[in-house]
């Protein structure tokens, strides 16, 4: 219990994971806590390669944690810039608004 | 030893809960607010696993750069916050059993044997140790040299998704009054300039 080894920090991993798919199904009206979500998951995605490469002591898995985090910011400035057009266009952020191309 | 299992446990527990504010909380900018105390938490949980360079880009990178984007994006759309609240208590069981099934099988995953011992000797690039060069030192020299293409096409990424967040936001507006250089260097004197002959007295 007090000794803090890879489980620990894979244990919270999963649950700010879970938390994110979670959020994904709780905020459908609100496409923001929804990009927030994906943050989320990308955070737990990060927590667990970090945690895999100090405990494995390969230097690898930080490094992706880099390319992560690069795409991850690119992620949420798209998703955003998206956002603010289609609320622009529609004045609404809620998932069922989003269905002009009935797909 | 144990000051480093309660640092973990606080930074795992404030993260964790801040996690479930963003996903419940009725506003969103509280949300936005406890997603940048998510990150900070995170970054305390990099530091105690020993990637400070890592820690420090989270909090650059998320707090200083994405939430603070959240929060323009946040205050700039005018939210109905009730209308964005329906739905909640309908969507809180399958979501919680979706996100219940989800985290019994990780946890499943978890508690069966996920390392192999003699994977550590088989590392690409080997943790140097830590006395003689520090996290932020180790990771530029692999960084910059066996991954210096995916680097580069990191930046790409981020110029490609610059460009593209510029070009989806940017919008002409009508009826703006702008100026146009050209238009007015290119004036000649007779379209600008008209001579009037007035006889004193009369007026135009």
């Amino acid at each position: 219990m007090l000794e803090i080894g890879l489980a620990h920090y894979l244990v919270v991993a999963a649950v700010l994971f879970t938390l994110g798919i979670f959020g994904i199904f709780l905020n459908r009206k609100n496409v923001i806590v929804i990009m927030m979500s994906i943050e989320l998951m990308l955070l737990a995605v990060n927590i667990n390669f970090v945690a895999f490469s100090t405990h494995m002591g390969d230097l690898v898995g930080q490094v992706f944690a880099v390319f992560i985090l690069t795409v991850a910011a690119a992620e949420a400035a798209i998703g955003l810039a998206i956002l603010v057009i289609y609320f622009r266009n529609r004045g609404s952020i809620a998932v069922e608004d989003i269905n002009m191309m009935k797909g | 030893m144990i000051i480093q299992a309660l640092v973990f446990y606080l930074f795992a527990a404030v993260a964790i809960a801040s996690a479930v504010m963003v996903i419940s909380s009725k506003n969103p900018v509280h949300s936005v607010l406890f997603l940048i105390l998510c990150f900070f938490n995170a970054a305390g949980l990099f530091v105690l696993m020993g990637a400070e360079f890592l820690a420090m880009i989270l909090v650059v990178v998320y707090v200083g750069a994405v939430a603070v984007l959240f929060l323009f994006v946040v205050m700039m759309l005018d939210i109905n916050i009730e209308r964005a609240r329906q739905g909640f208590k309908q969507y809180l069981l399958i979501g919680g059993s979706i996100g219940l099934v989800l985290f019994l099988e990780l946890v499943v995953i978890l508690s069966s044997s996920f390392t192999a011992p003699d994977a550590v000797a088989t590392a690409a690039v080997p943790i140097p140790d830590m006395d003689t060069v520090h996290n932020t030192r180790a990771l530029g020299q692999v960084l910059y040299t066996k991954y210096a293409y995916l680097f580069q096409a990191c930046g790409l990424i981020l110029l490609v998704a610059m460009v593209g967040a510029i070009v989806l936001t940017l919008r002409q507006r009508d009826g703006v009054r702008k100026q146009v250089i050209s238009d007015q260097i290119n004036r000649s004197r007779e379209e600008s300039v008209e001579i009037k002959k007035v006889s004193s007295g009369s007026g135009i």
